[in-house]
């Protein structure tokens, strides 16, 4: 009997040491009024995703002047269950993306940054909630998403950031965004889709300061398959945090409209 | 005797006009949190103008004046587009409903939206701001509006609308705000160029002065049941009116009616203007929903009126050449 029971305390003291793998997603979000979990605040992506979504080694960077300054750090990827799914051809354009991004990435004209890349740029975004509306707002140009929570429909024409409806499952805000145009890349190394691109995103409390945000990409034009990412989003704790103006577009006119300048008279 | 009954009669009419004022005065929804709410959709669409016209000495027109001014500035609106006019490379504003009088908008019997200073005109500039209007003026002289893409206007470059703010003020098109609230801050979204506010309510300071911003750093509060948002820490690179980076803009939203937020703002510029002025106007409630307006993305004019700049550059001096020959 008394055996038992020692083994008994064993076993229990072994089952309660066990870091549960259920305990982050049975962590209950504070509420709102209307008895939502509670995301509003300051988020904010602490990974090489912006750089390449895949796992990468460090790497020298795009701009030679800015020597090490500019260079690739390395990451071990957030993409689940190895590498993006290419169909061959998309292969083929992703690799040239890659060649050419100095000049075809369209974060260096201060471009819209889509879907889901603007959630993991390499600075914050504020989610403003209400019932009706979640507000995402990205620092990164100023971009805006609007996931419409009651009175779902679909995009009336295609955008940068697309067209979001969102719901409720239990902890998890689901957000299914489509109508994107196929101009936006997934990240600085020229991942890429169509204008069929379809992304579904879920954000989940894991704790009072992390969400954790995952992702499924289908797009059948350029992916053999849907396709998974996923990653901590961690809570801006600076108790003066806040979303400022990185109004970037002064930033890239000379760049894009430089060579179009009045020359000077001889 | 006589006199008791008129009284009486007096303090009644009091009574009655004072519940019947009370019995009118409009309660708005709240939040959860018990301030107004103030969320949806808005427009300040007005064919008011900022100061009153030259020619009006008024405060308020009659609905009659109102409606008939209303119905001139519109049709000068459509002469835009007539066709064999310069402005007839532009849009067609009435065909896709850019003019104002196809959007909803708030009839306003203001003749300006300036209620302070008392004439509706905007205070003499200081000494001060007299001199950095004409730096501003002679160092524009050196520059043409086409020589960069700097140097065309910011709206052109995508950059910034006049309808963002602070303080909101009509723009020519698209004057449209979604308003969401949630417990600690204020959201403002305007159309243009998603261009969006956001407003803590929790008394935090404001971030520290050598901070610009181009719509300056914004802290709200509620008065009773306005909103006031106080914005300091502007960059000066969109001055309104002349107006320096010293700018301190005081606004407040009254939600008056169903459909309707009265907006007022104080304009404080000691470097620019003798003394504080005051606008009021009220914002509309319009449908939704409000799409991506991706203005830089998008923006082919300004590539094509530098590239159409300096091909006609290029054009003259082959003239002139030519002429030289």
């Amino acid at each position: 009997m008394k055996k038992l029971s020692v083994s008994l305390c064993v076993l229990v003291s072994v089952y309660l040491s066990i870091p549960a793998p259920a305990a982050a997603q049975t962590y209950r979000a504070p509420r709102t009024a209307d008895g939502k979990p509670n995301l509003n605040g300051i988020w904010q992506a602490l990974n090489e995703a912006y750089w390449d979504v895949e796992g990468h080694a460090a790497a020298p960077g795009r701009v030679l002047a800015l020597g090490a300054a500019d260079a690739v750090p390395p990451g071990v990827g957030v993409v689940e269950g190895g590498g993006i799914p290419y169909l061959p051809e998309a292969a083929a354009k992703k690799k040239q993306n890659f060649e050419n991004r100095l000049t075809l990435d369209p974060e260096i004209k201060c471009y819209l940054a889509g879907v889901p890349r603007a959630t993991y740029m390499p600075q914050p975004f504020q989610i403003i909630q209400s019932p009706q509306h979640i507000m995402m707002i990205h620092q990164y140009a100023r971009a805006v998403r609007t996931i419409y929570m009651t009175n779902h429909t679909e995009a009336p024409a295609d955008s940068w950031m697309g067209w979001s409806n969102g719901h409720w499952e239990g902890e998890t805000l689901v957000v299914d965004t489509t109508g994107f145009n196929d101009k936006t890349w997934f990240d600085r190394a020229g991942n890429f889709h169509s204008d069929q691109l379809h992304v579904v995103e879920r954000f989940t409390a894991t704790g009072p300061d992390h969400l954790n945000y995952e992702v499924t990409i289908e797009d059948p034009q350029v992916f053999s398959r849907p396709w998974k990412m996923s990653m901590p989003l961690y809570r801006r704790k600076e108790k003066n945090a806040q979303v400022l103006e990185f109004r970037c577009v002064e930033f890239a006119e000379e760049l894009m409209y430089g060579h179009l300048k009045k020359q000077p008279t001889k | 005797m006589k006199h008791r009954v008129f009284t009486s009669i007096v303090v009644l009419l009091l009574v009655t006009g004072l519940a019947a004022a009370q019995a009118k005065k409009w309660t708005p929804p709240r939040m959860a949190d018990g301030h107004p709410d103030l969320q949806g959709f808005w427009t300040n669409s007005t064919y008011t103008p900022l100061e009153r016209p030259r020619n009006v000495n008024k405060e308020f027109y009659t609905k009659e004046e109102a409606l008939e001014v209303e119905k001139k500035a519109a049709e000068q609106e459509g002469e835009q587009t007539v066709p064999g006019t310069i402005a007839d490379v532009h849009y067609d504003f009435t065909q896709f409903g850019l003019d104002r009088s196809q959007s909803t908008h708030a009839l306003n019997l203001r003749t300006s939206l300036i209620a302070d200073p008392p004439d509706g005109r905007l205070p003499p500039l200081t000494p001060e701001g007299q001199k950095r209007a004409a730096e501003r003026a002679e160092a524009a002289k050196l520059v043409g509006r086409w020589d960069s893409a700097q140097s065309n206007d910011l709206d052109d470059r995508c950059i910034i609308f006049l309808g963002a703010g602070p303080p909101m003020l009509p723009a020519g098109y698209n004057s449209n705000y979604q308003i969401v609230q949630t417990p600690g801050y204020v959201m403002i979204l305007f159309e243009l160029a998603h261009d969006v506010r956001i407003i803590p309510l929790d008394g935090r300071p404001h971030v520290q002065r050598n901070i610009g911003q181009w719509t300056g750093d914004s802290r709200g509060h509620w008065e009773g049941d306005a909103l006031v948002i106080e914005t300091t820490n502007f960059n000066g690179k969109n001055p309104l009116r002349g107006s320096s980076e010293n700018m301190r803009v005081v606004e407040r939203f009254t939600r008056v009616d169903a459909d309707t937020i009265q907006y007022k703002f104080t304009v404080e510029d000691e470097s620019t203007w003798t003394r504080p002025w005051t606008a009021d106007l009220p914002l509309k409630k319009t449908v939704g929903l409000l799409f991506e307006h991706a203005c830089h993305e998008g923006n082919y004019g300004l590539y094509n009126t530098l590239v159409g700049a300096r091909l006609e550059e290029k054009r003259a001096a082959e003239e002139a050449a030519k002429k030289g020959k």
